[in-house]
């Protein structure tokens, strides 16, 4: 099976629903002749030419705006935001339009749009190439968030939101771009959404993750194991909204601890809703205080470089973070 | 300055007493003589007023913990004042011991059990007080629980009849009966076991175990302690014509009610406890390996059965109490004993204990001292008996009387028979002479 960077699973994942669906289109800042900021369509351009590969103004509004009309009209529109600290001026597009289409016009018209998106800090982006952003969306009923955190999943998810057919918000975590590898079959296959993963298997405590850190999660448990013989279950989440209950508390249920790590500012993160879940619906098998890791409340993950490293949570600080509800 | 809350002596025989209850946490703030915990000793439950004002500083006993008297319990001061993390440096502090089979409890949080723990435990009935915690301060832990399960785990709960295999013949294989029949009896069972050990009740019986209440505890304690260890007890049996103390009864139970006080027979009984103890003092007194140290005063101990228990209250001065003072002490000190409203001095000091046990009907009784005491009056029910009097001019005459055994039963280190006699021959005159 090829291993291939989460950026390369991710452009494979378009060219072949680009190559499969005539519908399918792509738009976004420098996505053409560019191939897009972080290179994720590159190539595509050459291969669909520029009436599937369309650069739009340096406007995320309209980028989100034409993609709900053509989505509308009978297109499956792909709209890069460049980074997800762009997203906002597109927030009445996608909260007010896209998630309420099919509501408000009684199931006659859906919305089936896609917006990548890369998040995240840690790469020396400053306060404007460094955000979270999925708790505002995360709220809104009607739209589909999604966060990989392995080029497998990329590749399946990023397929199976192409194909939803209401609008999904597909984040992508900009560290993990090149750094994050891992092997992806060839051919055919999706990866559903709404279902989290269990990426770890351990009985002492549940670690709850998505995208970046996700993969430091997984990286964090095998410290423990190897150093302290600490065994975690870690659920990379995949899919924010809707969320899988299931699984999550298939894990807590098992454990009675659970560490929830997310990069965004700790207060009403989106490891919130987690905890919620646990404490109503899992009380009963609660052993420790759930515990959050998470970004501090900074208005922005600064660009200074050690206070970077101050901001982000790391292998470490989630191992450190392990140790401390394993005591417990 | 911060000022130390320490574990008051709670009763003169009691050296110890448990933390029932925080009333305050670290960090809030309490009022000078505000009660700022609940203590339970052996005999009663009460609260510790805060020796000063201020903010709870730091809290060293754990709810449920039983420590000495004179322990640091807690360390009452202003903010920021600094204290120490744990209260060793203190002088005051005392062993520390927790009620036994307890593992000792290494923090407050060693009491908290989470929602996991707790399922757990009501689900297999378990004491969780048993388990010693590995989690953060002694913490008991979802796996200490289950690490706990797995050594406790017996063969399957006991089955339903209808599950478990025949035991008649009929259920039995042919072969099986036959084999049985043929083989020498000799190897046909093994020889019972030398030394059978001692099985819990559950494996031979079914039944409920009822966990002990505190007070249980204690009156165990003490009764195994008075009996057993201390005292070698003697009883001796006086019959007391009750005719005129009844009378009397009669005759003034609605003048006292009048002025709001309830007569009873306890109220008579007391008096003359009084009375026999003044005559015989050696049987108010306290054995002491250096002497016999006899009381000034007669502060009689009263036993009241509870739901749940016994408990002693303490009439002081009895000598200086006419009837009906001695009657309003009896009312109130039952009713509030009752109400669990007794404080530790209402149980402090006694010299002598009556018992009436014929409140329920009981004829004779031998009770136990209740020490540090060295005797204790047992009364049993009035009865209507022929009883055979000698009239004054000498005839016997067959009378129908009310009647009551006493007894008293006493430390045999301290007195003899005979002493016990007077005694009891002034407590029989008293109520048969009674004006």
């Amino acid at each position: 099976m090829p291993e291939m960077t989460l950026i390369d699973a991710i452009r494979e994942a378009m060219d072949e629903e680009l190559a499969r669906d005539p519908r399918v289109f792509i738009t976004g800042e420098d996505v053409g002749k560019r191939g897009g900021v972080f290179r994720a369509t590159m190539g595509l351009y050459q291969k669909y030419g520029e009436k599937r590969i369309v650069d739009s103004p340096l406007a995320e509004l309209s980028i989100v705006a034409i993609g709900i009309g053509a989505a509308c009209a009978g297109l499956v529109p792909i709209c890069e935001i460049q980074f997800a600290d762009f997203i906002h001026p597109a927030f009445n597009q996608i909260v007010n339009e896209a998630a309420k289409m099919y509501y408000r016009s009684g199931g006659t018209w859906n919305v089936p749009l896609t917006i990548r998106a890369p998040y995240g800090g840690g790469i020396g982006g400053g306060l404007y190439h460094s955000q979270s952003v999925e708790a505002f969306f995360t709220h809104v009923p009607g739209l589909k968030v999604v966060i990989p955190s392995t080029p497998y999943d990329a590749k399946g998810l990023l397929k199976s939101a192409v194909r939803d057919p209401n609008p999904v918000l597909f984040f992508e975590p900009k560290k993990g771009y090149r750094s994050i590898k891992g092997e992806v079959p060839e051919g055919e296959y999706t990866v559903p959404l709404g279902k989290a993963r269990l990426a770890r298997q351990g009985s002492d405590l549940s670690v709850y993750a998505y995208g970046m850190m996700a993969h430091y999660a997984v990286q964090a448990a095998e410290q423990v194991a190897r150093e302290d013989g600490i065994q975690c279950d870690v659920v990379d989440l995949r899919t924010l909204l809707p969320i899988d209950k299931e699984t999550i508390l298939a894990s807590f249920k098992k454990t009675g601890k659970a560490l929830i790590v997310y990069e965004d500012n700790l207060t009403m993160g989106y490891g919130a809703e987690i905890a919620a879940i646990l404490s109503c619906d899992g009380f009963e098998y609660m052993d420790a205080p759930i515990m959050r890791l998470g970004g501090p409340d900074v208005p922005a993950v600064p660009f200074s470089h050690p206070l970077q490293e101050a901001f982000m949570p790391n292998p470490h600080k989630i191992a450190a973070a392990i140790r401390q509800l394993a005591a417990y | 300055m911060p000022t130390n809350v320490i574990m008051p002596q709670l009763g003169e025989s009691v050296v110890e007493g448990t933390l029932s209850r925080w009333l305050k946490q670290v960090g809030e703030r309490v009022e000078e003589f505000e009660p700022i915990a609940e203590v339970t000793t052996d005999k009663v439950d009460t609260e510790i007023p805060a020796p000063a004002s201020g903010v709870v500083l730091a809290i060293y006993v754990a709810e449920g913990q039983t420590v000495e008297r004179g322990t640091l319990l807690a360390v009452i001061g202003e903010p920021d004042e600094p204290v120490a993390a744990t209260p060793s440096a203190t002088p005051a502090q005392k062993h520390v011991t927790a009620p036994e089979p307890k593992p000792a409890q290494a923090s407050p949080s060693a009491q908290r059990y989470s929602p996991v723990v707790a399922r757990m435990a009501a689900e297999h009935n378990i004491d969780l007080t048993r388990i010693r915690g590995t989690g953060l301060g002694g913490r008991v832990t979802k796996k200490d629980v289950e690490a706990y399960l797995a050594a406790q785990k017996q063969p399957a709960a006991e089955l339903a009849p209808w599950e478990q295999p025949g035991g008649g013949d009929l259920f039995k294989p042919t072969d099986e009966i036959f084999a049985a029949a043929n083989a020498k009896p000799a190897a046909s069972a093994p020889p019972p076991s030398a030394a059978p050990t001692q099985a819990p009740p559950s494996a031979a019986l079914s039944g409920t175990l009822l966990p002990h209440s505190a007070m249980r505890r204690a009156i165990a304690k003490h009764m195994v302690e008075s009996k057993l260890h201390t005292a070698p007890h003697v009883t001796t049996v006086f019959e007391v014509d009750m005719t005129r103390t009844m009378a009397h009864w009669k005759a003034n139970e609605a003048n006292f009610a009048a002025q709001g006080v309830r007569l009873t027979l306890t109220a008579y009984f007391v008096a003359a406890v009084v009375r026999a103890a003044q005559a015989q003092p050696i049987l108010n007194s306290r054995w002491t390996d250096d002497g016999l140290f006899v009381p000034k005063v007669v502060n009689v101990g009263m036993a009241v059965a509870l739901e749940d228990g016994l408990i002693v209250p303490v009439i002081k001065n009895a000598q200086d109490l006419n009837l009906i003072g001695l009657a309003r002490q009896v009312t109130d000190l039952a009713a509030r004993a009752r109400a669990k409203q007794l404080k530790p001095d209402d149980l402090q000091g006694g010299t002598i204990t009556l018992t009436n046990h014929g409140v329920s009907g009981s004829l004779l009784a031998t009770p136990i001292i209740n020490q540090p005491q060295s005797a204790i009056v047992g009364v049993g029910a009035v009865t209507k008996r022929p009883v055979v009097i000698t009239d004054a001019e000498g005839n016997d005459l067959l009378a129908i009387r009310p009647m009551l055994y006493a007894t008293l039963t006493f430390d045999h280190r301290v007195a003899d028979g005979a002493l016990g006699d007077a005694f009891m021959r002034v407590f029989k005159e008293t109520l048969e002479n009674w004006q």
